[in-house]
């Protein structure tokens, strides 16, 4: 057990350091850095100083590896639009994405679960065919176009809820919805698949030939087994989630770290662009790690051996 | 004679449209007395499982009772109440499965499962409970009910946990007890061990036993009376001793003229001065089981210094139950996985010693037919291309493969149109011959027959037995057949290695191994065979068998 | 317990697959559309009433044709967009990026993914590691984060938009077709092949890809559906399809200002892009059904 979780772990921080390189190496993409730090009217003196400064002179080897030291010790750099330390303006806007995740996760599972459970107990019943017809058409909708479409509505033709900011919960309500539902067929399709493999096990016919209730069988036999691959998937989905939050951030203008990323794009900010993958990236590493913790503490099997 | 304690009174289960019979079980009755153990015997598809289950109220959806009676206890079962279903089974009647090692909710221990019987039917406290379940643990054997209470089904043997099921059946003295293939998944000696605890507890419970089986063996080891069921009707029904000494009906006449039987008589082996054609000398294999990464790795010796040589036309058995390395040893000959050391000589040629591009065009010399007839023919493929793959690979023309392919289907007995169909068109017995076949089809020296008859009734067991001895001696075959059933090697061998741990405990001739072991093991293994003492009768009819 | 024989005597596996995907009410529909948006693409030329950049400045923001407004016209059916051109013939000209970003994006996430997977599931071991690794970093890299950020460096273009996505989505091939292939090479008849002197490639091309291919049908509509999705997001944010050029997620992000004046501008490529998906998908889903019941969720 403890042996593979240090197994686990060394995997994960080897993972981190690929994508660092990976992330680093995104400063070459364009050829010369220095010429795209300076801009377009700079001089060759200009460029020169800049490479100079930025270090980018130095072997590439190097490079990455004083930029991995700093990036460990948490500091990523300078941003190059907004003359302050990347990392700070990170931790500013990491409270707001949390936010926006979590809630959009739990309103997920919260209509996830249930329609994947109502679903097994009666296949090809009309609430399978709802449940089936939401995972469907979830999994078809544009998530921008899905975000607008509610914009419209609920925003500006009914005036519920705000369209735009973080000032208070509502304001959240519809970045939830618009990122939360596209997670929602994909758990729904595992809740139901699982439970329906589950009901069909010899050890749910075992629990009815002791005679235990419907209830019991279905939340005490089956749910607790089902519910397992169930928690693997909505951490990984969450890591996604994350990643996919920029293009809703963006129209909601919910000031995360997705509308960070977005204006550092627009803006070209390198340093903050970088960190921003490295950031998300780690983020999904660990929540993958405390899947994997929390899938061995609910399964005997991986438990105990 | 006490009043039965279940009846079951022209019961008919449907089967769902579109399949070739329209009834699962058509009109049978029977009943079960207290304290008698009645065993309903029949081949796969022969509907006694249906009928177990739909006693209990367990039927699959699909399944529907469309007429008769279930009576238990003076009440008709398909007419209570799903309430009134639930607060009987567990209680009154209880069931035991084929399948102990996915029988058990992996999620809970086996003391809280065995409880939560209590739970449901009975208003004990905590501890009453508890101590219930020490009880039970103690009554069907099992060692160390403190530390196996808490213990998760995962932890414990394929054996263990049928014990768990029995007790968790027996918790609130049952009037009927269903065993439905109880032993089917276990090995020999543990099926031995079962039985006997099924027996003692038939003796201190007053249950009717109903137990659901395909092994005369076992039959005649523990039943009083018996019910013989095909395609879903009785063909035959009465005590023990009529139906095992004296059948009425053809089939059950034939169904035990195909029980392969122990070799009784003191036979010589003729003296074979055939020359040796495979050698093994001193075979190593061991595993580190790294797979579930969960578990620390562990080394297993898989196969521990084995060495036999088989002359020209003879047939070796290798017999072990499971765990015993003889499937990993086979592998091995074949290098299908890597041995560690050892020599393989295959008429001169050392296969554990060649590289694997060296071996491939020595590969012809010896081939295998698997266990499972179902993942042994690729389903997307013709028959005809997958017979003529092999010669195609050792570079043999067209035309002369196709001769040799039809050769083989008509040595085989398959028709020769079987070449453009699929897999999927045939039966498991049919698809075993296929798989004979495509194995002839490179000629080989050796054949290894890994289970190859495990999986089949044993009417087609016994075809396929009969097909395999008449191939080794028209084509001059030497044949390795690794099997975990004694019974079926008496048929077929001429020598048997016993095989345990990974390592060869016994070999000689087959009679002296049957009439005289002399390891511990053997004998062990012998005297676990279910119905030894009793004296089969033969008919001659088994040939029969696939023609009523 | 009893294997039903078929009793259709001499019908291959894929003949039984087609007459059940002819009875199946998901791929009827999703085949449908699917082939109906191609078949637009294809011949958008000769279907568009208009030429999809003309840009006609007074008649812009002509409603579609339902629409209660004296400016609607036949002319143009769909209406026209904030620079008067015609909205249908946009429409049409957008099947066309959509499509092939979609199909080239999978292909060539198909061909890195499947070439993992399989030799992942087939050869085992330290191969298996080693992509397994890999497959564990592509993962943990945010797809459209990653997308934005590659495409802004690069510049866009239609090329690297393809590159870009194909090379970032090869993930699910790579998982699904190595636990496909791991099912399959433990199966006996890849021994009995292997004992019958057949080559390795032999192997994988004669007994494994034809056992694992449904899965890949599967994979590869499930992906074409996401590379087009993930384009009309990158689009939608101005780093997919440039303009003039017509792609319906551009076509939602140019209307964006003006949804709330003319919300049909964003209401009518927004249902092509989600119907086309629907369709794909629906296709999918229906494929897995009829080639793999045991599988169906």
């Amino acid at each position: 057990m403890i042996a593979f979780f240090i197994k686990r772990l060394v995997t994960a921080l080897l993972v981190v350091l690929t994508v660092s390189a990976m992330t680093f190496s995104m400063t070459f993409l364009t050829g010369d850095p220095a010429i795209a730090v300076a801009g377009e009217n700079a001089t060759q003196a200009d460029i020169v100083r800049i490479r100079e400064y930025y270090g980018y002179d130095r072997p590439i080897p190097v490079q990455f590896m004083s930029w991995l030291g700093r990036a460990a010790q948490g500091d990523f750099g300078q941003s190059l639009y907004l003359n302050q330390p990347v990392s700070i303006e990170i931790f500013a806007r990491l409270k707001t994405t949390m936010t926006l995740g979590l809630s959009a996760l739990i309103f997920a599972l919260v209509l996830a679960i249930p329609l994947g459970v109502v679903a097994a107990i009666r296949p090809n019943s009309l609430l399978d065919r709802f449940a089936l017809t939401v995972a469907v058409v979830g999994q078809a909708m544009p998530s921008f176009w899905f975000a607008l479409t509610m914009m419209l509505w609920f925003g500006i033709n009914w005036r519920i809820l705000p369209v735009s900011g973080t000032d208070t919960w509502a304001h959240f309500v519809m970045p939830s919805i618009a990122l939360g539902y596209f997670i929602t067929p994909g758990v729904m399709r595992l809740t139901r698949a699982g439970m329906l493999e589950v009901l069909r096990s010899d050890y749910i016919r075992t629990a009815r030939a002791k005679g235990a209730s419907g209830f019991s069988i279905l939340f005490k036999h089956a749910l607790r087994n089902a519910i397992i691959p169930v928690v693997s998937l909505a951490a990984v989905q969450f890591g996604f989630m994350l990643g996919g939050s920029i293009v809703i951030e963006t129209i909601f203008a919910v000031n995360g770290l997705g509308f960070l990323a977005w204006e550092s794009i627009q803006r070209a900010d390198l340093p903050m662009m970088q960190a921003i993958v490295l950031v998300l990236s780690v983020f999904y590493i660990m929540l993958t790690f405390l899947a994997d913790v929390l899938n061995a503490w609910l399964d005997p099997r991986i438990r105990i051996s | 004679m006490a009043d039965p304690v279940l009846s079951i009174r022209n019961l008919t289960v449907g089967l769902p449209v579109k399949l070739d019979r329209k009834n699962a079980v058509t009109g049978i009755s029977f009943d079960v007395r207290p304290r008698e153990i009645l065993c309903v015997v029949g081949e796969s598809g022969s509907g006694k499982s249906i009928t177990s289950l739909a006693t209990m109220g367990l039927l699959s959806p699909g399944l529907k009772v469309t007429s008769g009676s279930i009576d238990f206890d003076g009440r008709d079962v398909l007419k209570l109440s799903n309430k009134e279903r639930n607060a009987m089974r567990g209680d009154q009647m209880a069931m035991i499965f084929q399948e102990p090692m996915t029988a058990l909710n992996p999620a809970y221990t086996v003391g809280a499962q065995i409880e939560e019987v209590f739970r449901i039917h009975r208003n004990l406290s905590a501890a009453d409970r508890r101590a219930e379940v020490m009880r039970l643990l103690e009554e069907v054997r099992l060692p160390d009910p403190k530390r196996l209470y808490d213990a998760f089904p995962h932890q414990l043997s394929g054996g263990q946990r049928q014990r768990i099921m029995i007790a968790m059946a027996l918790a609130l003295d049952p009037k009927l007890l269903i065993a439905d293939e109880p032993t089917t998944a276990l090995d020999v000696t543990t099926q031995a061990q079962i039985l006997v605890l099924l027996k003692q507890l038939n003796e201190r419970h007053d249950a009717g036993i109903m137990f659901i089986t395909h092994d005369f063996g076992v039959v005649a080891e523990i039943a009083d009376r018996v019910v013989v069921m095909r395609h879903g009707e009785i063909v035959e029904q009465g005590t023990a001793d009529e139906v095992l000494n004296n059948p009425q009906h053809p089939y059950t006449r034939a169904l035990i003229d195909a029980v392969p039987r122990p070799m009784t008589e003191e036979t010589t082996p003729e003296a074979n001065e055939n020359p040796v054609v495979i050698d093994v000398q001193g075979l190593n294999k061991t595993f580190t089981t790294s797979t579930g990464m969960f578990k620390p790795s562990r080394t297993v010796t898989a196969v521990n210094n084995v060495s036999f040589q088989v002359k020209r036309g003879e047939t070796l058995g290798i017999v072990g139950e499971s765990g015993s390395g003889k499937t990993t040893l086979v592998r091995c000959l074949m290098r299908l996985i890597e041995p560690d050391s050892g020599a393989i000589n295959i008429s001169g040629v050392d296969f554990a010693a060649k590289s694997r591009s060296e071996l491939r065009s020595h590969r012809k010399d010896i081939q295998i037919v698997f266990q499972d007839p179902y993942g042994s023919l690729n389903p997307r493929r013709t028959i005809g291309s997958q017979l003529i793959q092999g010669a195609i690979n050792f570079g043999i023309p067209r035309k002369e493969a196709w001769d040799r392919v039809y050769k083989l289907l008509d040595i085989v007995r398959m028709p020769h149109d079987s070449v453009n169909r699929f897999p999927s068109q045939f039966s498991g017995g049919q698809r075993q011959r296929l798989c004979i076949a495509r194995a002839l089809v490179v000629q080989p020296k050796v054949l290894i027959a890994d289970e190859a008859v495990s999986a089949l009734d044993v009417s087609i067991q016994r075809e396929v037995l009969h097909l395999l001895n008449d191939i080794r001696d028209r084509l001059g075959l030497t044949v390795i057949f690794i099997t975990h059933d004694l019974r079926v090697a008496a048929q077929i061998c001429n020598e048997v290695l016993v095989m345990q741990y990974g390592s060869v405990v016994e070999r000689g001739g087959v009679s002296q191994i049957f009439n005289a072991p002399s390891h511990d093991y053997t004998k062990a293994l012998l005297s676990a065979q279910p119905g030894q003492n009793w004296d089969m009768p033969v008919f001659d009819e088994g040939d029969t068998l696939a023609k009523i | 317990m009893t294997t039903p024989v078929s009793t259709s005597a001499h019908t291959s596996p894929s003949k039984q697959v087609l007459r059940q995907a002819l009875n199946h009410r998901g791929v009827l529909f999703g085949a449908f559309v699917v082939f109906a948006i191609i078949f637009i693409a294809i011949f958008a030329p000769m279907l568009a009433p208009h030429d999809p950049y003309e840009q006609i400045l007074s008649r812009k923001l002509i409603p579609p044709v339902w629409f209660d407004s004296p400016k609607t016209t036949w002319d143009h059916i769909l209406g026209t967009d904030h620079l008067g051109r015609d909205y249908l013939s946009r429409l049409i000209y957008g099947a066309r990026i959509s499509l092939m970003i979609g199909f080239s994006a999978m292909l060539i996430s198909g061909v890195i993914g499947t070439t993992l997977g399989v030799c992942a599931g087939y050869f085992g071991g330290r191969v298996d590691n080693v992509i397994n690794f890999v497959i564990t970093t592509r993962l943990s890299m945010p797809v459209v984060l990653v997308a934005l950020a590659v495409v802004s460096l690069m510049g866009s273009s239609l090329t690297v938009v393809i590159w870009v996505l194909g090379l970032l989505i090869w993930d699910r091939f790579a998982v699904v077709m190595r636990s496909a292939t791991q099912q399959v090479r433990g199966l006996d008849f890849v021994a009995s092949a292997e004992a019958l002197g057949s080559t390795t490639r032999r192997i994988l091309f004669v007994e494994v890809l034809p056992n694992i291919l449904n899965h890949f049908i599967v994979i590869a509509t499930l992906e074409m559906a996401h590379a087009i999705l993930l384009e009309a997001a990158l689009s939608f944010l101005g780093l997919g399809v440039q303009p003039p050029d017509p792609s319906w997620g551009l076509m939602i992000s140019e209307a964006k200002g003006l949804m709330f004046f003319d919300g049909w501008l964003i209401a009518i490529p927004g249902t092509a892009l989600f119907l086309l998906i629907l369709a794909i998908n629906l296709l999918g889903d229906g494929i897995r059904d009829v080639t793999a019941p045991e599988n169906r969720n």
